[in-house]
């Protein structure tokens, strides 16, 4: 299947989706005012890698600023996740955050509490 | 309004510290320069990186919750079209914290939702704001205009402070919404 890259924007992250390698990289900042719109293609994607992931899927979360409308999406994209997990893949997700930036921390501590794949919490100086 | 008038406001703005103030129909384009603007205008007098962003993330929803607002009153009748659909946005930095005020017309079934919401919101604290947060997340659902119903709670989370808001009658259908967003 064909990979999935989007260039970042004003208001959107940059998408890096590699099914050849199970990868699976949002990076930037999630700010769109209509947040569905752009998530959709990327569950789309999601759904087609289910039916022949890798044996590892790496998901790496590194967002600097995402809205409350964009929360929802990643809360769904994380649950999709978690439906293929154990089913042909192990699923993690690598959750980065800036120093000192406790909000970040927070939020992917909450998706963690939903959420029943392994998150791994990353400190990084700059995203 | 008189060439002094010019003046007043002028002296009014520099008195209150304003960084931004705009007035008029919050559309997706302003709302894309607004945030450049103040991002740029951040950069320059904020050197916490963690007030930058939190004074950021709550621009970001103020102006969210304005633009889907515009959107609604585009399918309201009484008011004058443009008039109901503008809104007011001003952003200053004080001494030690920042305001981000906002205004815009609320039809008055409305209010009284949003007053019940701010009001439970202003009754919460830090970690219980976080918990209801977190069980709308998981349990709420998404509006057509994408909107999750978080975005007051997220405002209040950022802030550290409670929200000030009033509504001010205009007319038997409609209200003036006005809030006061302080940001140490």
């Amino acid at each position: 299947m064909e990979n999935l890259n989007l260039e970042g924007s004003a208001k959107t992250p940059s998408v890096h989706f590699d099914a050849t390698n199970g990868t699976l990289e949002l990076k930037g900042r999630s700010i769109p005012e209509n947040s569905v719109e752009f998530y959709k293609p990327l569950n789309d994607w999601i759904d087609a890698y289910g039916a022949s992931p890798k044996g590892t899927t790496t998901v790496d979360i590194k967002l600097e600023y995402f809205n409350t409308s964009s929360s929802k999406c990643i809360l769904d994209l994380f649950k999709q996740l978690e439906g293929l997990n154990g089913k042909g893949t192990e699923v993690k997700v690598n959750w980065y955050f800036e120093e000192d930036d406790e909000d970040m921390e927070e939020a992917g501590e909450d998706y963690q509490a939903i959420i029943n794949i392994p998150f791994k919490m990353i400190e990084v100086e700059e995203i | 309004m008189s060439l002094s008038n010019i003046f007043d406001l002028y002296q009014t703005m520099e008195r209150d510290n304003t960084m931004l103030s705009f007035k008029g129909v919050v559309t997706s384009d302003l709302l894309t320069s607004v945030l450049q603007i103040m991002e740029s205008k951040l950069d320059h007098v904020e050197k916490s990186p963690k007030t930058k962003k939190k004074v950021y993330n709550v621009l970001v929803e103020c102006l969210q919750n304005l633009y889907h607002h515009n959107e609604e009153a585009g399918e309201t009748k009484g008011l004058d079209f443009l008039f109901s659909k503008s809104a007011l946005l001003m952003i200053s930095k004080n001494t030690d914290h920042y305001e981000v005020k906002t205004g815009n017309y609320i039809a008055k079934e409305k209010s009284i939702q949003l007053k019940r919401k701010l009001d439970d919101i202003n009754a919460l604290n830090k970690e219980e704001l976080r918990d209801l947060y977190k069980s709308i997340l998981n349990d709420g659902e998404m509006s057509e205009k994408g909107t999750a119903g978080l975005g007051m709670i997220d405002i209040a989370r950022k802030s550290g402070n409670k929200l000030e808001y009033d509504f001010l009658p205009v007319d038997n259908l409609y209200d003036f919404f006005c809030l006061n967003v302080k940001i140490d």
